[in-house]
């Protein structure tokens, strides 16, 4: 539900502080590139800081750590970084992300069963905290404030600038394989036998196949490509970087345009243009990392009234819940276009970090059916039955009951804030939803 | 606070007896709603409502001493509900009197009297509710209107001018405040069958409580400013509203 807040523009740590100091009743969140699809970054009657105003960086090309302001989003990393022989430890599917959002939501990538999340990267933070001062926090110096605030939805103080480790790369092409597969089995099948091959592995899935095409899915994993792997006019600028955004969807997209037919349409051809499986192709970082940003706006194919966001994770050996849940959605018709299967590797310490070993699915859902909140609860059900959870930084709707399963070190997490922002300072909608504040 | 589906978690309804707020509420009950505010003009007699919201699965249900007959009062009241509490998502304008237009004729006073109760009480509380909603930055004021507010009819003129002030009201009260977070549905049911209608020859078209908090509860979550409630209405009053008055005048009459 779109809120009304104030928004407070920083540009300098001193504006954060000063909102802090001055949060009345309603307490402040910090927002960034607003890429959460749900209320995490919103604040009704409250204080809202627009953190993208502060967008310095800096890298030591020797050690490939990297020190930014919380508003500096991965785009501009990429745009520095990339040209210099690296790349972001972590990227999700757009590149529209901030430091800070990225620490907030302790984001995940294709690279997750090898790499981790993005917090797992950081080596320090400073922290502006509701008291007013400024900390600098690690994870070997205050491990429970470091772990409540990787993952803590913005709640524990406010990230004014972080410093994480960024992993060096000799081109800025990835070598691709693809297999296209043919059900759900299949696709669990080769991920399994293949996620150790690569750095970067992801499936997307046909939500719309139903019987024996049930979860069929095209799979794309690949590494960062050598110098040698180049074609030979693309050797001298092996680093060569460019990350346009192509199009922008028009402002006033036909409502309906998207409905059940034209998205299995879209997704017959999407699944029959895959090669069956293709070895070796080089893609660019944006056409393999960040394919919602080809289209500037591109959630407005989906009309005024939008689309949710569900992932959830289940762990290993609860394939046969998956598959139910797969079923649940393509029977319905329920999610559309974007929807992708990936193998976590293991948690980190992050007391509300999403990411546990098991399998993550995500899909989106137009809103518009009475009958979707219904079923969005059964499935919540389905998963945390099966010891799962749904990822709070795209969550607009899950039972606030729930919470406590599927997060069950959440009263660690309240400790630790009622530790550091006694006075409830910190508050956002996602919260008062959800009862965390 | 509301979910990205619509769904609200605390209610607040003035006139908390009335049929229709209640199977509002039970019908929100399935989804996400477990707390609520009832003001009703009598405490003690709030019980019952009590009870079966309880049955519901809205067991945190407070009641509240409110008098629409005494708008000055109101907004004091409003302000300590929201004070009192965590946030509203919801604030169910119920109340209302339909009164009998022979009545009327007979005694003026008493007209106006129905008119304070559902115009002026309805003004009064619903600018005082606005504002706490805004200062919160989000939550659905819901007015219920009636189809009476769309063409006056002979037989009951008053209550319609009444509903239809309050109809006007509540679209411009929607209209400013847009962009705030807060926001007002406007409700037009038909003739229900309540305690309000009971003995009364049933219109075309007539509804129960139960379809009207469907209606609501769809709207809720698609955002709608205004809702009918059966949804045909919608149509059959956009034919009634362009019928020339000597034709109106004697399909209104019975």
């Amino acid at each position: 539900m779109p809120t009304g807040a104030d928004v407070v523009a920083a540009h300098h740590p001193d504006d954060v502080l000063g909102a802090l100091a001055d949060a009345g009743p309603r307490g402040v969140i910090a927002r960034g590139l607003g890429r959460c699809y749900g209320d995490a970054a919103q604040n009704a009657g409250g204080v809202v800081v627009d953190d993208t105003g502060a967008t310095m960086f800096r890298l030591d090309p020797a050690t490939g750590i990297c020190t930014a302001s919380a508003g500096v989003s991965i785009d501009r990393l990429l745009q520095g970084l990339v040209p210099r022989g690296f790349f972001v430890p972590v990227t999700p599917g757009t590149r529209f992300v901030t430091v800070g959002g990225a620490i907030a939501s302790d984001i995940h990538g294709k690279n997750h069963h090898k790499k981790g999340s993005w917090c797992d990267h950081v080596l320090s933070m400073q922290l502006a905290m509701a008291d007013g001062s400024v900390r600098t926090v690690t994870p070997e110096g205050d491990p429970d404030l470091f772990w409540a605030t990787a993952g803590g939805m913005g709640l524990t103080g406010i990230v004014l600038e972080a410093t994480f480790r960024c992993p060096p790369i000799a081109s800025s092409r990835v070598r691709v394989d693809t297999f296209r597969l043919r059900d759900l089995d299949e696709t669990m099948q080769v991920m399994a036998d293949t996620d150790d091959r690569y750095d970067y592995t992801v499936a997307w899935i046909d939500m719309m196949a139903t019987g024996r095409n049930l979860g069929r899915s095209v799979l794309t994993s690949g590494g960062f490509a050598a110098v040698d792997d180049l074609p030979a006019a693309e050797q001298a600028h092996p680093l060569a970087y460019d990350a346009p955004v192509l199009v922008d969807v028009p402002p006033v997209f036909p409502s309906g345009v998207i409905n059940k037919l034209t998205i299995k349409a879209f997704n017959e051809l999407w699944f029959r243009k895959a090669p069956v499986r293709r070895e070796g192709e080089l893609q660019s970082i944006p056409a393999f990392f960040h394919p919602l940003d080809m289209l500037g706006d591109w959630n407005r194919v989906y009309g005024p009234r939008g689309f949710l966001q569900w992932q959830i994770v289940l762990p290993f050996g609860e394939e046969e819940r998956l598959r139910r849940i797969v079923e649940r959605l393509a029977v319905t018709g329920s999610s559309s276009l974007v929807n992708v299967l990936k193998r976590f590797g293991p948690n980190n310490a992050g007391m509300l970090s999403f990411p546990t070993a098991g399998w993550t699915l995500s899909v989106d859902v137009p809103v518009g059916r009475p009958s979707l909140a219904a079923l969005l609860d059964e499935l919540d059900e389905v998963t945390v039955e099966g010891g799962g959870r749904t990822y709070l930084a795209k969550d607009s709707r899950v039972r606030a009951e729930l919470l406590e399963v599927m997060y069950p070190r959440l009263d660690e997490w309240r400790a630790v804030r009622e530790r550091v922002d006694p006075d409830r300072r910190l508050r956002s909608d996602l919260g008062r939803r959800l009862g965390l504040l | 606070m509301e979910d990205a589906l619509g769904s609200v978690q605390r209610a607040l309804v003035l006139g908390g007896t009335s049929e229709i707020a209640l199977a509002v509420l039970e019908r929100l009950a399935r989804d996400r709603c477990r707390s609520a505010v009832l003001a009703v003009r009598d405490p003690h007699a709030a019980a019952p409502a009590v009870e079966r919201l309880a049955r519901a699965g809205i067991d945190d249900v407070t009641t509240v001493a409110f008098d629409a007959a005494a708008p000055e009062a109101l907004p004091a009241v409003i302000d300590e509900i929201f004070d009192a509490g965590d946030d509203i998502d919801l604030v169910l304008v119920a109340f209302g009197v339909l009164g009998d237009q022979a009545d009327f004729d007979a005694d003026p006073v008493a007209a106006g009297r129905a008119v304070t109760v559902n115009y002026t009480a309805a003004v009064t509380s619903g600018l005082a509710t606005a504002a706490r909603l805004r200062a919160q930055g989000h939550g659905t004021l819901c007015v219920l209107s009636s189809v009476a507010a769309e063409r006056p009819r002979q037989t009951n003129y008053v209550y319609g001018s009444s509903k239809a002030g309050l109809d006007a009201f509540a679209q411009g009260l929607g209209d400013a405040l847009e962009g705030s977070g807060a926001r007002v549905m406007v409700v037009r049911p038909g003739f229900v069958h309540t305690r309000m209608t009971e003995g009364m020859a049933a219109q075309p078209f007539s509804t129960t409580p139960e379809v009207v908090a469907d209606a609501v509860a769809k709207g809720l979550g698609q955002r709608r400013h205004t809702v009918w409630a059966p949804g045909i209405l919608r149509v059959v009053f956009a034919v009634m509203r362009h019928l020339p008055r000597p034709v109106w005048r004697i399909i209104s009459a019975r």
